[in-house]
């Protein structure tokens, strides 16, 4: 008996190690592939982002490279994924030492990049930073393709005036506190509480749990104070909210009691806006493979980077969703995940 | 004062919620001599040192020190510490990871910052001087427990030290390392040290004592020189009757023929291959040294270490016990010679520690009800008198004896064939260890086999009617009938031949 | 007489006046800022069924995952001394596992969701093998041991499904989530009074009790005895791993979506904290599951007694550092011997007490 138990044990212990072996493997495997085979004409690029599993704009933003990037496209890629910022830093590096022509940085964490960014530029490599910007000076990299956070929470806000309620008494339920998410849909909401516009009926941290969001949402329900926004950071907060509100009878979305508004456009996120369960959802795009893989052509044929901010940036066009004007077609082309 | 009285205490009370611990209570100790402190379980010598010590404060009374002007005023240990009185308990309190000077010194440098090379050097110094047999830097659980023992000491006398206090120090040691420890005390007597020595062992008081103060029932029945007062009076004393009891036990009838259990060849990953019999009925014991084999023989009997080797037929058939429960499923019963460390269930209660053995024979899937333990908790709280507040009461609580006496409840439960009980009756005192020994006779004139250890050998020849005797982890020796005399033990065990 | 049987109830679950002194104090602290706070009402849901409303109700509903997770962990507790830190990554799997056989084939059935839930259930017990197997025959420390779970659960909870957020749409789901049609009461309540008949069945039907708090005790003892101690440590990882399932199906079930980083992300800490709270030992040994059930209880009346009084989200943790600090510190040997000490003055000084005590 006891050795057929430390067998089952054993088989465990290797399914563990397999399911945590996977996940590590697979940025190895494609690293392997050697920069020599390139056929002449590929421009080497490495690839350096989050893992996908961090979350599903993480994802999709992966999926986005991996199918850009191809041979087909004109590329020899190399990816790798790393949430630690150390590791990015030496994969960096070998990239470098491996002779890539560019170098498209996701960093972990904004600082500690210039001594590698130096060696890149001496290297004669070319540096596009997506999604996330780094501490360093801007003529270390060609361009930076991300979102603007602030911007996303600017649009949600308008869209939401728009609406012209007769009153507004929103019920604001934040991401974690101190993430570039949190922080920049936060300041637009927070602007209209100060300015009197909006009332503020709670404003409470999730930290992006969906059954955190749900508790937050019933204790407002059992004060009995009256609200009929509900702004959720983002889509899973949005549902948990959402949870609270059918348990308690109360109705949401178009032209209904009270109005959810999330972020992330997730596809089953968008299919609640279609089913007008949900009145808004603003999208985080995670699409910039496009737009960098023109820079690079542009660069190639011996032309310049246009549209630039004084950072450097370009920032990704990102739309708000209204369920009264949102398309089957939108969610195809937009949602994220299935 | 006089000059050299080093300690008084005068009329001393503690009560205790239902008890009185301590009634009036005198006590008084001379500069450089040995006083033992003696009495039964529960007749005060711990809760008088608990006082003198700290831990407990006492009710009435009073205690001078010498050197120290007026009644003393003694509210915690750190209080005792600092009038002189240093303690080495029965269980060793340093810890066994840390090196022996580390032991000796740590917690005790007022500085924050410690040198370790000058307390190496100074540690290395005392152990000489004392003529402990360790190194500084060795690790303190590499030693054996005498001498960790004797760091304890030389830990507590290096303080400015008036008064050394003995609680039971002998009780896991063997007869060498008993004599290393009297040495130990004579020097530190012989510089000034006044020492209290608490014991159940009776020859050790002779050995070394100068005087004794006996104890009974919380209150004092006197204080006499050793020369004075015989061994027999002194029992007399603690236990205040006539001592026709103890000679009184004798041995049963002879055994049965029939063996109960039988091992051949048996042998575990502590013990080396015996062969080994018991019959039904018979009473039989292992004998030698600690550290000699007999604990380790007994365990492997019981399947406690891992079983390597051996053929072995209980009751005629042949069987297999590689684990404890297949042992008890044999009616084998085994009550270990670390009572706290192997025996006892601290936090559980009374009741608990009772019917555990055989709940786990009777299995998982059926639970002994809590009216049928009540029932057995009490039956044998009342037949092996067992003094506890009630069956909840956690076994913690319970003195030494009684906590014994719970664990040979617990296998008496089981209504075992052949029980093994090794040291039953270490630190028990005088009038609980009489009544174990009459127990197992009466056992095993009921038809039980009994094998008894025991260091003290005098209660081994009162019970047993055949020794097997080792030495280094070898029988080396089978002694029954006529040559089961004291000297012959002796001799056997030291291997002086016949 | 009835004084002595009460007065010996108090001394028997003295450890249980923690979470209930922690209980009341929220409660007459809610009910002096609110007299209405703990009214409970009947609404209709969205769907139109009755169902019974109020924080009284959220607090149960609320902390339900947490109090069958404190259970679980109460055993492993008591068992090995240590804790399980992997409760939280274990119930991702769990859920995640979940997911994919509810996705697995067509429509979602009774049979569907019972074979799920199975499903589930067993994964969660292998890996509650794999973390008691590196306790109990590699004696590991159990916070270093289910370190490592806790570290790559959620990354294989991820790889399960694949996707990041998976949902499930079913009328079933929602039942088990929030309200079965008919039935007011929330259904995770229900669940958490089944698995606590469950683990009351248990050890009234069995030994188990008895054998972890031996092992957990001294484990030495509990050997010589016959008591096989390893496969009780292991017994009580499997034990938790069906908390941990169970706690992650009513996660899962809330919300009908799998969030792999985010479900039941921090509960480890929260349900140590109740089992601490409930007047168990951290170290092992004696325990007392409804304590660590009133503790779950009590950390989520306090989390939502915050959320009703609106303390800003920045300040909730710090508040709740706050109120767990005094109950700890009131747990704690120290405070308890003073009271002991009080208490005992208490008698003495009423001697006609003390007689009938001794009597």
């Amino acid at each position: 008996m006891r050795k057929v138990i430390a067998l089952l044990l054993a088989l465990v212990l290797v399914f563990a190690l397999a399911a945590c072996g996977q996940e590590a493997a697979k940025p190895e495997a494609k690293e392997d592939t050697p920069a020599g085979s390139a056929e002449g004409g590929l421009i080497k690029v490495g690839v350096i982002n989050n893992p996908p599993s961090e979350s599903g704009y993480r994802e999709a933003n992966v999926n986005d490279f991996t199918s850009v990037f191809t041979e087909e496209n004109g590329y020899d890629a190399k990816f790798f994924y790393s949430i630690k910022n150390d590791e990015q830093l030496a994969a960096a590096r070998q990239f470098i030492t491996d002779g890539v022509d560019y170098l498209l940085i996701s960093a972990a964490e904004t600082t500690g990049w210039d001594a590698v960014l130096k060696d890149a530029k001496d290297a004669g490599v070319r540096v596009f930073l997506f999604d996330r910007m780094i501490d360093c000076d801007k003529d270390l990299f060609e361009a930076a393709v991300v979102s603007n956070m602030a911007l996303e929470g600017e649009t949600a806000v308008n869209w939401l005036l728009d609406q012209k309620l007769p009153e507004y008494n929103v019920v604001h339920i934040q991401g974690a506190m101190g993430s570039d998410a949190q922080i920049g849909r936060t300041g637009a909401l927070d602007a209209q509480f100060e300015a009197g516009t909006m009332h503020k009926v709670v404003q409470q941290t999730a930290t992006w749990d969906e059954g955190e969001a749900k508790k937050i949402v019933e204790a407002v329900i059992n004060s009995g104070e009256p609200f009929n926004v509900i702004y959720a950071e983002n889509d899973g907060m949005a549902r948990g909210a959402v949870a609270a509100l059918d348990e308690a009878g109360i109705t949401h979305g178009v032209d209904k009691d009270v109005i959810v508004m999330g972020f992330d456009c997730n596809k089953w996120a968008l299919r609640e806006l279609l089913a007008g369960n949900w009145n808004y959802d603003g999208q985080c795009s995670p699409f910039q493979a496009s737009v960098i893989d023109q820079m690079i052509k542009t660069l190639e044929a011996g032309g310049t980077i246009e549209g630039l901010n004084d950072a450097k940036q370009i920032i990704s066009e990102e739309k708000g969703f209204d369920a009264r004007t949102i398309t089957q077609e939108d969610i195809d082309t937009y949602g994220l995940g299935e | 004062m006089q000059d050299d009285i080093v300690l008084t205490m005068r009329g001393i009370c503690k009560n205790f919620p239902n008890v009185k611990a301590l009634k009036s209570v005198d006590f008084t100790l001379r500069k450089g001599t040995i006083h033992a402190l003696m009495g039964e379980n529960g007749a005060g010598k711990s809760t008088l040192i608990k006082v003198l010590t700290g831990v407990y404060t006492m009710d009435e009374g009073e205690i001078r020190i010498d050197g120290i002007e007026g009644p003393v005023s003694i509210r915690s240990p750190q209080d005792a510490q600092n009038c002189g009185i240093s303690t080495v308990y029965q269980e060793i309190t340093l810890c066994p990871n840390l090196t022996v000077a580390e032991n000796m010194f740590i917690g005790r440098t007022k500085k924050k910052s410690v040198n370790w090379k000058a307390m190496e050097k100074r540690a290395g110094e005392l152990l000489e001087n004392l003529g402990i047999p360790a190194r500084p830097r060795q690790q303190l659980g590499s030693c054996s427990l005498a001498v960790q023992q004797m760091v304890a000491i030389a830990r507590a006398v290096d303080t400015e030290c008036k008064v050394l206090i003995l609680d039971e120090p002998t009780s896991s040691l063997d007869d060498k390392e008993v004599e290393m420890l009297f040495r130990l005390m004579r020097e530190l007597k012989s510089r000034g040290v006044g020492i209290i020595f608490v014991t159940h062992f009776l020859e050790q008081v002779y050995a070394v004592s100068d005087s004794i103060t006996v104890l009974r029932n919380g209150e004092l029945v006197g204080e006499y020189d050793v020369k004075e007062l015989p061994q027999v009076k002194l029992v007399e004393k603690m236990i205040g009757k006539d001592l026709e009891d103890l000679s009184v036990i004798k041995k049963g009838a002879a055994a049965s023929q029939e063996n109960y259990y039988e091992a051949k060849g048996l042998s575990s990953s502590a013990a080396r291959p015996f062969d080994f019999r018991i019959a039904k009925g018979e009473v039989n014991g292992f004998t030698g040294l600690l550290g000699s084999g007999r604990s380790e023989s007994v365990r492997a009997i019981f399947g406690a270490d891992q079983v390597t080797g051996g053929k072995v037929t209980v009751d005629g058939k042949p069987a297999k016990i590689t684990k404890p429960l297949h042992a008890m499923k044999h009616g084998i019963g085994y009550l270990p010679e670390n009572r706290r460390g192997d025996g006892i269930i601290a936090d559980l209660s009374v009741r608990d520690n009772i019917i555990l053995a055989l709940q786990v024979i009777q299995g998982m899937g059926r639970p002994i009800s809590r009216a049928k333990a009540e029932a057995f908790a009490d039956e044998y709280i009342k037949a092996l008198d067992i003094k506890t507040a009630s069956t909840d009461t956690p076994i913690k609580f319970l003195s030494g004896g009684n906590q014994q006496k719970v664990i040979l409840a617990r296998w008496l439960l089981t209504h075992p064939k052949y029980l093994i009980l090794d040291e039953p009756t270490r630190g028990i005192d005088v009038g609980t260890k009489t009544e174990i020994q009459k127990l197992v006779l009466k056992l095993a004139e009921e038809g039980m086999s009994i094998t008894f250890i025991s260091s003290e050998i005098e209660e081994m020849l009162r019970t047993c009617s055949r020794l097997i005797v080792m030495r280094d982890r070898n029988i080396v020796g089978e002694l029954t009938g006529e040559s089961l005399t004291q000297e012959k033990v002796m001799r056997t065990i030291a291997g002086g031949g016949d | 007489m009835k004084t002595k049987k009460t007065s010996r109830f108090f001394a028997n679950n003295s450890a249980l006046l923690i979470p209930l002194i922690a209980i009341l104090l929220l409660v007459i602290f809610n009910l002096f800022r609110d007299p209405g706070f703990f009214s409970v009402s009947i609404a209709a849901n969205n769907n139109g069924d009755p169902v019974l409303q109020g924080n009284l109700i959220s607090i149960l509903n609320g902390a339900s995952e947490l109090a069958i997770l404190s259970m679980g962990m109460t055993l492993v507790t008591a068992a090995s001394g240590g804790q399980d830190i992997s409760v939280g990554a274990l119930a991702a799997i769990a859920g995640s596992v979940f997911v994919k056989v509810l996705k697995g084939g067509g429509a979602i059935t009774g049979s569907t969701v019972l074979l799920a839930v199975l499903a589930c259930c067993a994964v969660a017990m292998l890996f509650g093998a794999f973390n008691g197997s590196l306790v109990a025959f590699f004696r590991i420390q159990p916070m270093i041991a289910t370190l490592i779970l806790f570290t790559c659960g959620r990354s294989i909870a991820y790889w399960i499904n694949g996707g990041a957020t998976p949902t499930v749409t079913s009328g079933i789901i929602d039942g088990i989530g929030s309200f079965i049609p008919g039935i007011p009461i929330p259904t995770p309540i229900l669940i958490v009074i089944f698995m606590g008949i469950l683990f009351a069945l248990l050890f009234r039907f069995t030994t188990l009790g008895l054998y972890i708090q031996a092992v957990g005790i001294n484990q030495g003892a509990a050997r010589l005895n016959g008591i096989n101690a390893v496969g009780m440590k292991l017994l009580a990882f499997v034990l938790l791993g069906v908390c941990c399932a169970v706690a992650g199906v009513i996660g899962v079930s809330r919300l009908s979506l799998i969030n792999h980083e985010t479900l039941l992300i921090n509960i480890e800490m929260d349900a140590i904290l109740a089992v601490a709270i409930g007047g168990n030992s951290l170290g092992g040994g004696k325990f007392k599951l409804i304590g660590s059930i009133l503790g779950a209880y009590a950390i989520q009346a306090l989390t939502t007694t915050l959320y009703a009084m609106k303390v800003s989200s920045t300040d909730v943790k710090a508040y709740k550092a706050v109120v767990i600090i005094i109950l700890v510190v009131l747990g704690s040997p120290v405070v308890k011997e003073a009271m002991d000490r009080l208490w005992k003055k208490l008698r003495t000084s009423h001697p006609k007490d003390a007689g009938k005590e001794a009597a």
